[in-house]
């Protein structure tokens, strides 16, 4: 069961060996994982639209969508039609290359860093060793084609959208690269594979101190990366219309949908590889680990979506660097205090460093509310 | 930002969801198309015209009361004439056009011979927008066993005050019948006394018509 879809693999790869001459069935074993990828992607991308709806509409006290086959399980095909039949709409004064490039380039990132996902055990199309760099440029890149996306629309509401973008990136990408420094600490590896590798069992690096924070600091980066709730300023549809894709219709707002969820599911599945131990756990099969781990952390940014307000934009950045930044860089030094220190030691120096450098925190960031003002008057006293 | 409230949050929108699955009062919605709510018997929507016994012969009487009083003018009424090109008291066509009619009920409260009703249908959507939305009367019409389901109580209430009505009109009928044949036979036994009640009503007849113009100027 473990094995299961390395076996199937195999088995294509056997038959195609078998079967082709040898030139097509090294083409053939190697298109394999795209497939897959290329398959799984999209599939996640219109399950999870499904998933997030269901979930929203019963925090609401509502059913959510059920019309469409049985718990509305063919909504996404009927979106997916409805999305295809609809009117292209590209503005006049609109800068007609980038306006259709940006959706289909944006959908590219979000496909590859599926290729640095370790699935389970010995599933990983590329097993980089500089997976997780690999990983943090190619998700970066994400934010170059939504300001593309902003700037060919030529439309006030989308330049908005894109600046906030990248201003978000910007502050948000520090933390959320510095904060798996730690575990390369400790690691000592970039590949995706190694770090799985280093968390057997249960002895993930979620339950040691540093790892704590870091998979806080993690989370929250990366739900600030791929933009949603309460950190979507970029698309606030409340103040923005639709942020960055005003200007989008039919397919094309799609492909944005389509890159937004995917690049949900691969930052989740990237937090639950670096901190949650991957696809390491007892009892099931190492894919089915992965997938719960993964799922249950969508499932939480989608909690968050249903619960929380939109941050204010110096809320936003404050908390970028005023917290998150400072905390980081203690947590680095913390995992190498830990890492240097022997073993029940550790865990109490770690703990106390990161408990005080956190209240502090707290005490430096609480908002000032200032007092209220008494007046006096001329006569009174 | 910081702080116990965003745990707080996130336990209330848990509690909401995980609720939804297993208590009525977090899930009010009722399934529509499936599921309905009972109806209540005061709704009101768009009217019908009843008729008593057979089809042919609606309560309605053609006045163009309702026509005339309709705020959005929705009715359209033609008065039915028999060969002769005499008016009879029944309409030749009655249509109302659903894509106008505003659903208000004023029509059922003017028409003075109960013969125009607010339904409880409410499922009216068609394919076509002018035809079909354009009720004629054959779609109209339902048999006075209708109102009383949809409507129990307006509907005993109205019978009721028919039926009085009715038997008035009967009684009144027959006391004119009596009358009319005590006279007769009086008529025939005193032959000599005819002028006998003409006089009586004469008097009072003129004075009525009097009146308005005397206001009016
Ligand atoms: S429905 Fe009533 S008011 Fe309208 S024409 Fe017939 S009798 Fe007159
Ligand atoms: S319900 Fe109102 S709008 Fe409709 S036909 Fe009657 S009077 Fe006219």
């Amino acid at each position: 069961m473990d094995q299961l879809f390395v076996h199937i693999d195999q088995a294509i790869i056997h038959w195609a060996q078998a079967v082709l001459p040898d030139w097509m069935a090294v083409i053939v074993a190697m298109k394999i994982p795209i497939v897959a990828i290329a398959i799984f992607g999209p599939v996640t991308m219109m399950y999870l639209t499904l998933i997030e709806r269901k979930l929203l509409a019963r925090i609401q006290n509502r059913f959510g969508p059920n019309r469409v086959g049985k718990f509305g399980l063919l909504q996404p095909l009927a979106d997916g039609v409805k999305m295809l039949t609809k009117e292209d709409i590209v503005p006049e004064k609109a800068d007609k290359i980038a306006h259709l490039l940006a959706p289909i380039l944006i959908v590219i990132p979000a496909l590859l860093v599926f290729a640095v996902l370790p699935f389970g055990r010995n599933m990983i199309a590329v097993d980089l060793n500089i997976g997780v760099l690999f990983f943090l440029a190619m998700s970066g890149t994400t934010t170059l084609f939504i300001f593309t996306a902003a700037w060919a629309s030529h439309n006030k509401f989308s330049l908005l959208g894109g600046m906030r973008s990248v201003a978000q990136m910007i502050s948000y990408e520090i933390p959320f690269v510095l904060s798996v420094v730690p575990v390369l600490v400790v690691v000592g590896s970039f590949s995706t594979v190694a770090i799985v590798e280093a968390q057997p069992g249960l002895h993930w690096f979620v339950f040691t101190p540093w790892g704590a924070v870091g998979f806080f600091i993690f989370f929250i980066c990366a739900v600030a990366e791929v933009n949603r709730t309460p950190f979507d300023l970029p698309e606030a549809e409340s103040e923005l219309v639709a942020g960055f894709h005003t200007e989008y219709s039919g397919m094309k707002f799609a492909l944005f949908y389509m890159a937004e969820f995917m690049n949900v599911f691969t930052v989740s599945a990237l937090v639950a590889t670096v901190f949650l131990g991957g696809w390491q756990g007892p009892i099931l099969p190492s894919w089915v680990w992965f997938l719960l781990k993964t799922y249950t952390l969508i499932l939480i940014m989608m909690w968050f979506r249903g619960t929380f307000p939109r941050l204010r934009a110096d809320q936003l950045m404050g908390f970028a660097w005023k917290f998150l930044l400072e905390l980081t860089f203690v947590n680095i030094i913390v995992a190498a205090i830990w890492y240097e220190m022997r073993s029940p030691l550790n865990h109490l120096t770690a703990a106390a460093i990161l408990i005080v450098t956190i209240i502090v925190l707290f005490q430096f960031n609480k908002t000032e509310i200032p007092k209220k003002r008494i007046y006096k008057y001329a006569y009174a006293d | 930002m910081f702080g116990i409230g965003v745990l707080k949050g996130m336990a209330v929108t848990f509690k909401n969801f995980v609720e939804s699955y297993y208590k009525k009062e977090r899930l009010t919605t009722i399934e529509y198309p499936e599921k309905r709510l009972a109806e209540k018997e005061r709704f009101r929507n768009f009217p019908f015209l009843i008729f008593d016994e057979k089809p042919e012969d609606p309560r309605c009487v053609a006045c163009d009361i309702c026509a005339k009083e309709c705020p959005p003018q929705c009715i359209t009424i033609v008065r039915a004439q028999d060969a002769q090109g005499k008016p009879l008291k029944k309409p030749a066509t009655f249509d109302i056009d659903y894509s106008i009619c505003m659903n208000c009920g004023v029509c059922e409260e003017v028409c003075p011979f109960d013969a125009i009703f607010m339904d409880h249908e409410f499922e009216l959507a068609e394919y076509g927008r002018f035809e079909d939305l354009n009720y004629t009367i054959d779609r109209l019409l339902k048999p006075k066993e209708h109102f009383m389901k949809i409507r129990p109580t307006d509907a005993t209430r109205i019978e009721a005050e028919l039926k009085k009505k009715e038997n008035a009109k009967k009684a009144a009928a027959e006391k004119a019948a009596a009358a009319a044949k005590a006279k007769a036979e009086a008529a025939k036994t005193q032959a000599s006394q005819v002028p006998d009640t003409k006089p009586e009503t004469k008097p009072n007849e003129p004075a009525q018509p009097a009146d308005p113009p005397a206001e009016a100027k």
